[in-house]
């Protein structure tokens, strides 16, 4: 069934006459894993954190179903206790804030809303190292305080640890590629594959192809000025690649 | 911020302050005003010896002289009325003792008011490994595991207790650090002091517990002015700590302390404060004038001064935990958590006197403003001419929520040698819109993501304290952040 349904939306900048998504629409099964695709400027990331509940961004027209659930109801902690979780395009750093007490307290706040128990300490530390190695994140990292003094691609490792950890039912990666050397993107692309499952949807919203080499999407969609394009298979990614955005660029202006 | 967040973070202020509430006991009070009369008074009904009466009224005759003059200390970023000396009384003993020989004289209005603050008093219930001296307006009422502390040596009483059997020790000490001439406020307390404790720590011995005093403010229109001196010996440790609360009331009262520190060749003193004080209502109508010289020497090389304060109450506060850095190779360290909110206005920072050689001082301070509150960081690094090879590193963050608080910074150096290494780092920072909307996309509220925020930004400071008082500390920011976002 249909986990996250986007149909029509319109968002704006808020205090701004500035319009960024001009009608989106797109349906996400469970278990699916769609790839959003477009140049810079598109409207991707917008997307993405309106689907998050960020503040800024005003809602002009259309409506998203989630679980078949008015989401833009939702505060954006009501969002992420539902079970939606946006691995962030700049992950910030919380200075002082150990990982141990910030995943203690998100995984809790989570479970409780999924009516778990909470979990206390020596339960959490073990699913905390169990999590660890499952995602081959070093451990040191979680001895650390929230992303501080992180390299790029430790921060993009430990948004997919954090993912992990809360197990979410839709998980929004926010261009978790970019900035990462090969080795780090493979890192990170071993970690979604492991967390596929029939339970979860995906949403990866990427620059480039090369992340789909590692994690193979059932969808493939353009996103250009603020709308989906096009929408193919995996085989429109490397149509892409080879051709580049002008080609889908000058071809909805065709059809328009 | 947005503005959600902001009116989130409005009515700080109106949060109920949880030690308001006032013990109904018959007391003794001096009349109000201050005079020869008054001093010799509280002097002799504390049984002390000539010399100390003698001394109160030199600080006396010096603290009128300065008031006669207009010498107000009145340079620090801070809004408030004189004190109206005339009207305040300067001596108030619950029960009307001025003293108590034991734990079984102290009437149970007494021992239950400390127990409410969670201070039991009887050796059993208490926290083990903590010693306490209890003392109520100007009387201290218990100080526990005496016994156990003087098998060790350690001296650990109420500084009118000390007064009478360790005449020498005191007096050797008293105004050693910080003399009565050195502002009004010292002048003040010289003058009128009542208890407080003293701590004497033998050579060679390392403190068995931690030691705290709890300074409770209960009479209305009474001063505190409490007087603590710790003495290390060679080789000594001692880690001492010291909380305070007082009853809401309309009207502003003056807590004016002094706190001298001595460290003698290789020992450490650990001072730490949780300051608690009753802040003031939300129109910022009466609260604690928090108006305190703390300064440590340290005297011997080796030596070793800490302090360690979150200061999270009072109307207004102003004070400056100093440290003499005299001995070679000496130490001196200053960490600080400042949190204001509602009307509350805070003046705080250090000096590190630097005159030994390799002297080495750091200083993390953490200012936390809220709604319309000020908080300034002032401090004072200087290097004498002889302090070779001396180091400071000097850390003041601030943080402010909310549109309408303030921060300030005022660090002074001052460096009469060319090979001091001096380090300043400041930062202000707003809580992000981003750090609150990372922590709510992984499912917090405002309050958890603002209360792990902060902690997160008192971390460094709050691990310094020792680990009976680290819970307590982090409760107190809680519930200091929890009317903060309602």
């Amino acid at each position: 069934m249909a986990l996250l349904e986007i149909k029509n939306l319109h968002v704006g900048v808020e205090d701004e006459d500035i319009k960024i998504l001009n009608g989106v629409d797109l349906t996400l099964d469970t278990g699916d894993l769609h790839a959003i695709m477009g140049p810079n400027g598109s409207g991707k990331s917008t997307l993405a954190a309106v689907l998050a509940g960020r503040e800024e961004y005003e809602v002009l027209d259309g409506e998203i179903l989630y679980d078949g659930e008015d989401l833009l109801e939702l505060e954006p902690e009501e969002r992420a206790e539902a079970g939606v979780f946006l691995a962030f395009q700049y992950p910030v750093e919380l200075p002082g804030v150990s990982m141990t007490n910030f995943l203690k307290e998100a995984v809790n706040s989570v479970r409780e809303a999924r009516g778990q128990d909470e979990l206390g300490s020596a339960d959490f530390l073990q699913y905390m190292r169990e999590r660890a190695d499952m995602m081959g994140l070093n451990a040191d990292l979680t001895k650390r305080s929230v992303n501080e003094g992180f390299s790029g691609g430790e921060k993009k490792r430990n948004e997919i640890f954090q993912l992990a950890m809360l197990e979410p039912k839709l998980a929004i990666l926010d261009e978790t590629d970019s900035g990462l050397d090969i080795d780090a993107l493979k890192n990170v692309a071993d970690g979604v594959n492991k967390l596929r499952s029939e339970d979860r949807g995906f949403l990866i919203i990427t620059h480039y192809q090369r992340i789909l080499d590692y994690i193979v999407p059932d969808h493939v969609h353009v996103m250009l000025d603020g709308k989906i394009v096009r929408t193919g298979d995996k085989d429109l990614a490397l149509e892409l690649e080879e051709h580049g955005y002008d080609w889908v660029r000058e071809e909805a202006a065709a059809a328009a | 911020m947005s503005t959600s967040e902001t009116e989130y973070l409005k009515g700080k202020a109106s949060e109920e302050y949880k030690h308001g509430w006032y013990t109904d006991i018959e007391s003794e009070k001096a009349p109000r005003g201050l005079s020869e009369d008054i001093v010799r008074y509280i002097s002799k009904r504390k049984d002390e010896p000539e010399w100390l009466t003698e001394w109160r009224l030199k600080a006396y005759r010096y603290f009128k002289q300065l008031i006669d003059s207009g010498h107000y200390p009145d340079w620090a970023h801070l809004d408030y009325e004189r004190p109206d000396f005339e009207n305040m009384r300067y001596f108030a003993a619950p029960n009307g003792q001025a003293q108590y020989e034991s734990l079984d004289d102290v009437p149970d209005e007494i021992l239950e008011t400390f127990e409410r603050l969670g201070i039991p008093l009887e050796e059993q219930k208490a926290l083990t490994g903590v010693a306490v001296d209890a003392v109520m307006d100007s009387v201290s009422v218990a100080t526990t595991f005496k016994e156990k502390l003087r098998e060790k040596g350690v001296i650990f009483k109420s500084f009118g207790e000390a007064a009478k059997d360790h005449p020498e020790l005191v007096r050797q000490h008293l105004g050693s650090v910080v003399p009565y001439t050195d502002n009004l406020y010292a002048a003040l307390n010289s003058a009128v002091f009542s208890d407080g404790s003293f701590v004497y720590v033998p050579e060679g011995v390392t403190c068995p517990m931690e030691l705290s005093t709890y300074f409770r403010i209960n009479e209305a229109g009474t001063g505190q002015f409490e007087r603590t001196l710790i003495v290390a010996e060679p080789g000594a440790y001692v880690s001492y700590l010291e909380g305070c609360t007082a009853p809401m009331r309309k009207e502003n009262q003056l807590h004016a302390a002094v706190v001298e520190l001595i460290a003698h060749e290789d020992s450490e003193i650990k001072y730490s404060t949780i300051q608690n004080w009753y802040p003031g209502d939300e129109d910022g109508n009466g609260g604690i004038y928090n108006l305190v010289t703390k300064r440590g020497i340290c005297k011997g090389d080796n030596s070793k001064i800490s302090w360690t304060q979150l200061e999270t109450g009072s109307a207004v506060t102003q004070k400056y935990p100093s440290v003499i850095l005299a001995g070679d190779n000496s130490v001196g360290e200053f960490y600080s958590v400042a949190f204001t909110k509602g009307h509350q206005q805070a003046d705080t920072g250090t000096k590190m006197q630097h005159i030994g050689k390799n002297t080495k001082s750091t200083i993390i301070s953490k200012g936390i403003s809220a709604d319309v509150a000020d908080n300034s960081y002032r401090g004072l690094v200087k290097v004498s001419a002889n302090a070779d090879g001396a180091r400071n590193f000097s850390q003041c963050d601030s943080m402010l929520l909310g549109p309408d608080c303030g921060a300030h910074t005022y660090p002074y150096i001052e460096s009469n040698n060319p090979t001091a290494q001096i380090e300043h780092e400041a930062t202000t920072s707003k809580v992000g819109d981003d750090q609150m909307f990372y922590c709510h996309q992984r499912g917090l509220g405002e309050e958890e993501a603002l209360k792990l925020i902060v902690n997160g930004f008192c971390q460094e400071v709050l691990q310094e304290l020792p680990m009976e008082f680290a819970v307590e500390a982090k409760e107190l920011l809680d519930i200091e952040l929890e009317g903060s976002v309602g």
